[in-house]
C-alpha cells in the first residue's frame, strides 16, 4: 500500500443512494423498496442525527446490558512470541459471546423507534441469530429466524439458544441450507410482511442503508480501541487486524480509523481519519485460494482477495462466482466466515488501497486457535482464529491490535473433530477421554 | 418511440403472459412447452434465465430453478434455446441483475442485452433490479430496441410509480399481492387497488403473483387489467412430470390445457361488448 494512497483516502461517507464508490446501491425487489427507503431515513435521523436521543438510548444499554467497553488486553506471552507489542480487543466479552449484539441491538432498538411490530433474520453459524434473539427478548419484539437446515444439523446449541430466548427458528430446506439461503429465505419473509416487519441483518450486507448503519452500530469497537490505545499504549496502534467473512467485526475494528464511523455521540477526534494505522482484513483461505469453476465451488471465502465484481443480496460487491456470474458455495472451517460476497465498503477501501486484504488458511486459524487458548487463556471464536493466526506473517514492528471477535465455546466440537482429522500442532491430545 | 411487439400483444383481447424456466427439466423440454403454452393461447413468453440465489421466488419457481441450474441451463444455453424456439410472439426474458452484468468481457448490462436482442428477445424483467439501479440497463434496453418491464409492487409509493412510468415500454407488471411467487386458489383482494393506481398509465396492465385458474383469469381482467402473467401454475405441472417421469408430451398437453383455460378465462373477464 503506497503513502500516497492512504493519504488520498480520508473520510469516505457514503452517497445517499448507498454507494461506496461503485460498490452498494439497492439491488432489491421493488416491494421492499419503500421498506429500504423507510429504513434510510430512520437511520439518518435517529443513528446519524440521535433523533429523540436514540443513540444515547443505545450507547446506555450497550453499556448496561451488552457489557461495554470491552477491555484492550495486552497479549503479554504473544507479544514475547513476535517481538512486538499485540494487544486483543475483546468482543469475546460482550455479552452473548460475540461482537453480533452491538448490531443486533441497534437494530431492533431501532425497529422499534421506527413502530415495528416484528424482527426477522438470517443466521448462518447461530450467533447472529442468537443475538438478535437475546435483543429482541430484552426489547420485548417477536422474533424469527431463518437457518438453513445444515447449519441447524450442524449448530444445535445455538439453535436451543435462540429457542430459550424465545425466538421462533425456521430451518431453510433450499439449496445447501447455509448463510446464503437463509439469506435468500430472510428476503422474502420481509417481502411478505414488510409493512410491520423489520428485517435485523447480520452484516455490512445487503442494501443501503444496511452496510452503513451495520457498520456505524459497529463502530464502537474502534472508537474504543481509538481511545483504549491512546490510554494504554500512548499512541495509535501501527496496525488493525480483523477477520472478514461479510465484513461486520472487520468494518466495525476499522471504521473509526478510516474515518467512515457515523455514529453519533462518538469521543471528540475519534471519527477522524488515522491514516498510518494499517488495517488488515484476514479472510478465510479455506484449503486452497480460487473457485473450481467447473463444480461450481470455491474452497474457500475470500471473495476480498479473489472475488470479482458482481451483484448479491441487494449490493454490488465483490463476490465468489463462476464466469457466468452463479454464485458458488464458499468454504471456511469456520462457520460465521463461510459466505460467497463482502460487505461493499470492504470492496471499495480495498480497490483504494486503505484495506489490505489478506488470508489464512483453515490449518493455521485452527492453529491459531490453539495458541491463543494455551498461551494467552483466551479460547477465540474460529473466526477470530484467522486474525489471531495472521499475526505469524505480520512483518511490523507493532502495537498490533487483533480483534478477538467472538469467544470459541461454541466451536469446541469442531475444533476436536478437525485438529485430530488435521493433525494440528499444539492441538492437545482427547483421544484417552473417549469412550 | 416505434410501438413495441410486446405492447402489440395486448392488442387484441386480454393478453396471457406465461412463465416457465428455461431448462427445466430440459432445454429440449423447454422449447416444446413453449411452444405447447402458444398453442394453448399465451401472447407473451416469459422465458426464465435460472439464477442461483432467486429471492423473488417462492419454493415452486426455486425449485424449477434448481432443476434448471443442475440440468446445465446456462446463459449461452438460454440464448441457443431462444434462438431455437419456434414461436411468433414476443419472448421477455426473466433473469436476475448479475447475470445480465457478467455476460461478456466487460462488466455491464451492454452485452447481454445485445446477445439477447440478436437472439429474439424483446425484453426484460429483473425483479432485483429497481428503476433506480436502472439507468445502464434501460439505456442498453433502448439502444437496442427492447422493452424494460418494471415491477409494481402494492408498496410502491406514488413517487416511484411515476419515476417507474417514465421508463416503462411494453407493459408494467403489477405485482397482484405481497410476498414472491406461487400458485394461490384466491385473486388478492388488493388487486383491483393496484389496478386503479394504474389507471392513467399508457401501457398495458398485467397482473402477477398467485395467478393459476380460469377464473382468478376472469376475475382479474374484470378488475380491469390488460393482461395475466402466470408462472407457478404451470410449474406445478412441469415438477409433477419431473416427479411421476411422464413423457414430455403428456407435459406439454396439460400446458396447452392450462393455457387455454386461462386465455378463455381472461376473455370473459372482459364485459360482454368487448369480447371477440
Amino acid at each position: 500500500m503506497s503513502e500516497e494512497s492512504k493519504r488520498t483516502t480520508g473520510a469516505q461517507s457514503e452517497t445517499r443512494a448507498g454507494k461506496f464508490g461503485e460498490y452498494g446501491g439497492q439491488y432489491v425487489p421493488e416491494v421492499l423498496m419503500p421498506a429500504v427507503e423507510e429504513l434510510a431515513d430512520a437511520y439518518e435521523r435517529y443513528v446519524l442525527d440521535n433523533e429523540d436521543g436514540f443513540v444515547d438510548d443505545f450507547r446506555q444499554r450497550i453499556r448496561e446490558f451488552g457489557g461495554r467497553p470491552t477491555p484492550l488486553s495486552h497479549a503479554e506471552n504473544l507479544s514475547e512470541r513476535y517481538g512486538f507489542d499485540v494487544y486483543l480487543k475483546r468482543e469475546d466479552l460482550l455479552h452473548g459471546g460475540a461482537h453480533k449484539l452491538n448490531n443486533a441491538l441497534g437494530q431492533v432498538l431501532l425497529a422499534k423507534y421506527m413502530g415495528k411490530e416484528r424482527i426477522v433474520a438470517e443466521t448462518g453459524a447461530g450467533q447472529h441469530g442468537t443475538a438478535t434473539a437475546m435483543a429482541c427478548a430484552y426489547l420485548d419484539m417477536p422474533c424469527e429466524i431463518y437457518m438453513g437446515r445444515t447449519d441447524v444439523n450442524r449448530q444445535r446449541p445455538n439453535v436451543f439458544r435462540m429457542r430459550i430466548h424465545d425466538a421462533e427458528v425456521n430451518p431453510v430446506d433450499v439449496g445447501s441450507g447455509t448463510l446464503k439461503e437463509a439469506i435468500n429465505e430472510t428476503m422474502r419473509d420481509w417481502a411478505t410482511n414488510v409493512e410491520d416487519t423489520h428485517y435485523v441483518i447480520g452484516s455490512v450486507v445487503g442494501p443501503h442503508p444496511f452496510p452503513a448503519m451495520v457498520r456505524d452500530f459497529q463502530s464502537v469497537i474502534s472508537e474504543e480501541m481509538r481511545e483504549q490505545s491512546r490510554d494504554q499504549l500512548g499512541q495509535l496502534p501501527e496496525a488493525v487486524v480483523a477477520c472478514a467473512g461479510g465484513g461486520s467485526n472487520t468494518m466495525g475494528a476499522f471504521a473509526s480509523f478510516v474515518g467512515s464511523a457515523r455514529l453519533a455521540g462518538a469521543p471528540e477526534g475519534s471519527q477522524e481519519p488515522a491514516p498510518d494505522v494499517d488495517l488488515l482484513a484476514v479472510e478465510a483461505g479455506g484449503s486452497s485460494l480460487g473457485v473450481d469453476k467447473a463444480e461450481g465451488y470455491a474452497p474457500n471465502s475470500a471473495s476480498l482477495s479473489t472475488g470479482t465484481e458482481g451483484v448479491l443480496h441487494g449490493a454490488r460487491t465483490k463476490l465468489l462466482q463462476t464466469e457466468e456470474g452463479q454464485i458458488v458455495e464458499s468454504h471456511s472451517v469456520s462457520a460465521g466466515l463461510d459466505y460467497a460476497g463482502v460487505g461493499p465498503e470492504l470492496a471499495y477501501l480495498v480497490d483504494e488501497g486503505r484495506v489490505e486484504p489478506v488470508n489464512v488458511d483453515d490449518d493455521a486459524a485452527l492453529e491459531a486457535f490453539h495458541r491463543l487458548s494455551r498461551e494467552e487463556g483466551i479460547i477465540p471464536a474460529l473466526e477470530s482464529s484467522h486474525a489471531v493466526a495472521y499475526l505469524e506473517e505480520y512483518e511490523g514492528d507493532g502495537p498490533v491490535v487483533v480483534n478477538v471477535s467472538g469467544r470459541g465455546d461454541k466451536d469446541l466440537d469442531t475444533v476436536i473433530e478437525e485438529s485430530a482429522a488435521r493433525d494440528i500442532a499444539g492441538a492437545p491430545t482427547m483421544e484417552v477421554f473417549e469412550e | 418511440m416505434t410501438r413495441s411487439e410486446i405492447r402489440a400483444a395486448f392488442d387484441d383481447g386480454p393478453a396471457l403472459v406465461s412463465y416457465v424456466a428455461a431448462g427445466d427439466p430440459s432445454a429440449d423440454a423447454t422449447k416444446e412447452y413453449v411452444e405447447a403454452l402458444v398453442d394453448g393461447g399465451t401472447d407473451v413468453v416469459e422465458l426464465g434465465l435460472p439464477f442461483s440465489e432467486p429471492v423473488a421466488e417462492g419454493t415452486t419457481i426455486q425449485n424449477a430453478i434448481k432443476r434448471a441450474l443442475e440440468a446445465g441451463m446456462t446463459p449461452e444455453a438460454y440464448l441457443d434455446l431462444v434462438r431455437d424456439l419456434d414461436v411468433d410472439v414476443p419472448i421477455v426474458c426473466m433473469t436476475y441483475y448479475n447475470l445480465i452484468y457478467q455476460y461478456g468481457d466487460e462488466a455491464g448490462p451492454e452485452e447481454f442485452v445485445a446477445a439477447a436482442a440478436d437472439a429474439g428477445i424483446s425484453g426484460f424483467v429483473v425483479p432485483d433490479l429497481p428503476v433506480n439501479e436502472s439507468e445502464p440497463m434501460y439505456e442498453a434496453c433502448r439502444e437496442h430496441g427492447l422493452d424494460l418491464i418494471f415491477i409494481v409492487a402494492p408498496t410502491t409509493t406514488p413517487e416511484r410509480l411515476e419515476s417507474m412510468l417514465d421508463r416503462t415500454t411494453g407493459f408494467v407488471y403489477v405485482q397482484g399481492r405481497l410476498g414472491t411467487t406461487g400458485a394461490r386458489d384466491e385473486v388478492s383482494e388488493n388487486t383491483p387497488e393496484a389496478l386503479e393506481r394504474l389507471q392513467d398509465a399508457n401501457v398495458p396492465k398485467a397482473v402477477g403473483f398467485g395467478i393459476s385458474s380460469g377464473e382468478q383469469a376472469r376475475e382479474v381482467v374484470a378488475s380491469g387489467a390488460d393482461g395475466v402473467i402466470v408462472g407457478s401454475a404451470y410449474v406445478d405441472i412441469i415438477a409433477d412430470g419431473v416427479e411421476n417421469d411422464l413423457p414430455t408430451e403428456e407435459v406439454a398437453d396439460r400446458l396447452e390445457a392450462l393455457a387455454a383455460e386461462l386465455k378463455a378465462g381472461a376473455r370473459k373477464g372482459l364485459p360482454e361488448p368487448e369480447r371477440k
